[in-house]
């Protein structure tokens, strides 16, 4: 084995050109692998982060899993019903107090209910159609980032303020109100309320800024005619990691559809993934052409060295050790290449989280998000592994089938 | 050393039967034809004929790098055509060196290194013997001052001196030697010849080489002719005639 090594280094250092080309070119593989890899990954667990800034971790709602059955078909066991008044349910989550507070027993984070409905708000002839959702202030700021979204205005004084409303900035410009203004909030029932704006806020996200409104809880209750009833729960936990298993047990708890963030951004999870199969595709691809840089020069190794194949055959070197003399160059080349991509990447990556950025509108972000991970080390220098020994391989194969009796007869 | 072998005179250290090797094509061509022999042990036995006539084709069968077509190769009464390339390599290994008309050394090794090959290969002796031994069969060659050069930096019958010297480096019964002198002047060849003689009488070890040189021929113990791949005469020479 030794001996092969030594025959493989001799060959390796004969085409010392050719063998540092090809080793720089799986270390360039290897290292723009690996600033990819924590590029993409830190892009993406920036994204996550902010985006688990901005929802609840868990929410629970006033739904059930499993459709409610009518009184009947508890009762009878029929395929279909006709002519049945369904019952009116008058829905939320009924008994919040004490939903709250079995909660707040076991779940370490904070928590805050909400009754939101639909309204529209009128405001000097102009109607606006808007999703009215009713707050406990002081819990709703523990549970979201809406004080960073304020514009004008103090979200807090949604609780020292009755009949206070605290709206998105563009659904103060389409009903023309300003800070101060009084509109009037009429419920799908009819009921009417009149509000006092105080408060601005802009989320960046139209759906919310157009269409959603903050008011306090009681108020709500009392214009949606639901008194202590609320339909929704918000839970901020201290530690991200135990959304799924908090909503698992709420939901058992409580008997009502809980959610965690994982569940409801299951689309984008499931981009994420798809994103990093197309990352790992195209690492791959990169160093899939820094083997047939390795394959080019074993090749030609094998080809000038027809001669010591021949010697080393008729000496008596079965064709196993032949052809591992030539694996072994192939890598032996890709582990240096690895080892100088290790070190490229490390490097690469370096820089780029030094690099800054100033974006002019919306969220800024100061400079490249970088998430170093030994896997990415790990797997770009696997799979360079592999290739070179593949592209060594075929090589070596060949000049293990060398007829030396060809290779003789030609030189004589 | 092969030298402390128990020999005996005569046994079939190598025997061929029938060997035929016919080259496939769209018109076959037939290198070696019908050809049977024995060779005993201490035997130095030269191969002749005219080019073509088939005797480094016959050498390649004896030296197991070829399979024939028909016929079979013994070595020690052993048959070696049902054998698989491994086994064949190991006998190679053990039992035969190759001296070609080029020396066929590794550029990159040194003139000790290259005979140190084989015996690193088989493993038989610890890496320091292998280096005393190299060193010695080097210097029996007179080589002494050259063990560390490398074959770029020797002549021509220094090198082909070092491949014979590699060729025995697992003392193997047989040597078999394509043109060992064909590339060297007539000072070299006679330094060649002197040293290939020095090892049938010293080591008891056979060496049969094809040459076309009938002078040189004519002073080994035993010559083939071969005429068209076949054998055209097989004559035992007396000493006297060697002289």
């Amino acid at each position: 084995m030794n001996l092969l090594f030594k025959i493989a280094g001799t060959h390796v250092r004969n085409r010392l050109r050719q063998t540092i080309v090809s080793t720089l070119g799986v270390a360039l593989g290897v290292g723009f692998s690996i600033a990819m890899a924590a590029l993409m990954q830190g892009s993406q667990r920036d994204f996550v982060e902010s985006l688990i800034n901005a929802i609840p971790h868990v929410e629970i709602r006033d739904e059930k899993r499993d459709p409610t059955l009518q009184p009947a078909s508890r009762f009878y066991q029929a395929v279909a019903f006709h002519g049945l008044r369904p019952l009116d349910d008058i829905g939320g989550i009924r008994n919040p107090t004490e939903a709250m507070a079995s909660l707040r027993d076991w779940v370490d984070g904070n928590l805050a209910q909400q009754l939101s409905g639909q309204a529209v708000l009128r405001y000097s002839g102009q109607d606006l159609g808007m999703t009215l959702v009713g707050v406990v202030p002081t819990d709703e700021l523990s549970v979201s980032t809406i004080k960073d979204d304020m514009r004008r205005g103090r979200f807090e004084d949604l609780a020292t303020t009755p009949d206070s409303l605290v709206i998105g900035d563009s659904a103060a410009g389409r009903l023309g109100a300003d800070l101060g203004d009084t509109v009037t909030v009429t419920s799908a029932s009819g009921l009417s309320k009149r509000f006092k704006i105080v408060g601005i806020f802009h989320k960046g996200v139209s759906a919310s800024d157009e269409a959603l409104a903050y008011a306090p809880l009681k108020a709500v209750q009392i214009l949606l005619e639901k008194p202590n009833v609320i339909n929704r729960i918000t839970l901020r936990l201290d530690t991200i990691a135990e959304a799924p298993a908090v909503a698992e047990r709420a939901e058992r708890q409580l008997g009502y559809k809980a959610v965690s963030w994982e569940e409801a951004n299951e689309g984008l999870m499931e981009a994420f993934a798809v994103r990093n199969v197309i990352m790992y595709t195209v690492v791959g691809a990169i160093l899939v052409v820094a083997g047939f840089g390795i394959f080019n020069i074993i090749s030609t190794i094998v080809h000038e060295k027809a001669r010591d194949i021949a010697i080393l055959k008729s000496l008596g070197f079965p064709e196993h050790d032949i052809q591992l003399i030539f694996v072994l160059e192939g890598l032996v080349i890709g582990i240096l290449g690895a080892l100088a991509g290790c070190l490229l990447g490390y490097g690469l990556s370096s820089y780029l989280s030094t690099i800054r950025f100033e974006f002019s509108v919306g969220r800024e972000m100061t400079h490249l998000p970088i998430y170093m991970s030994v896997w990415h080390y790990a797997i770009a220098s696997g799979i360079a592994l592999i290739s070179a020994g593949v592209a060594g391989f075929f090589p070596a194969r060949r000049a293990a089938r060398l007829n030396p009796v060809d290779i003789i007869r030609g030189a004589t | 050393m092969a030298g402390d072998r128990p020999l005996v005179q005569g046994t079939p250290l190598l025997e061929a039967r029938g060997l035929t090797r016919i080259l496939p094509g769209v018109v076959p061509v037939t290198l070696v034809q019908n050809v049977s022999f024995t060779i005993g042990c201490g035997e130095f036995v030269a191969i002749t004929g005219p080019s073509g006539s088939g005797k480094s084709s016959l050498l390649y069968l004896l030296g197991l790098l070829d399979r024939p077509t028909a016929g079979e190769v013994l070595i020690h009464g052993k048959a070696t055509h049902t054998l698989p390339k491994k086994d064949l390599a190991r006998i190679r290994l053990e039992q035969i060196g190759f001296v070609f008309q080029f020396h066929f050394l590794l550029p990159e090794f040194s003139a000790r290194d290259n005979v140190m090959i084989p015996m690193q290969r088989l493993g038989a002796l610890t890496p320091k013997q292998q280096k005393t031994r190299a060193t010695d069969l080097l210097k029996n060659f007179g080589l002494a001052d050259y063990v560390d050069r490398l074959p770029a930096e020797l002549s021509g019958g220094q090198r082909q001196r070092v491949a014979v010297a590699r060729a025995l480096a697992n003392a193997p019964r047989l040597i078999l030697a394509d043109e060992p002198t064909g590339s060297l002047d007539s000072r070299a060849t006679e330094q060649v010849f002197d040293t290939l003689q020095s090892i049938v009488t010293e080591t008891g070890t056979s060496i049969v080489a094809v040459t076309h040189d009938m002078d040189l021929a004519s002073r080994m113990q035993r010559r083939i002719h071969l005429v068209d791949g076949a054998i055209d005469t097989d004559q035992i020479l007396p000493p006297s005639v060697r002289d």
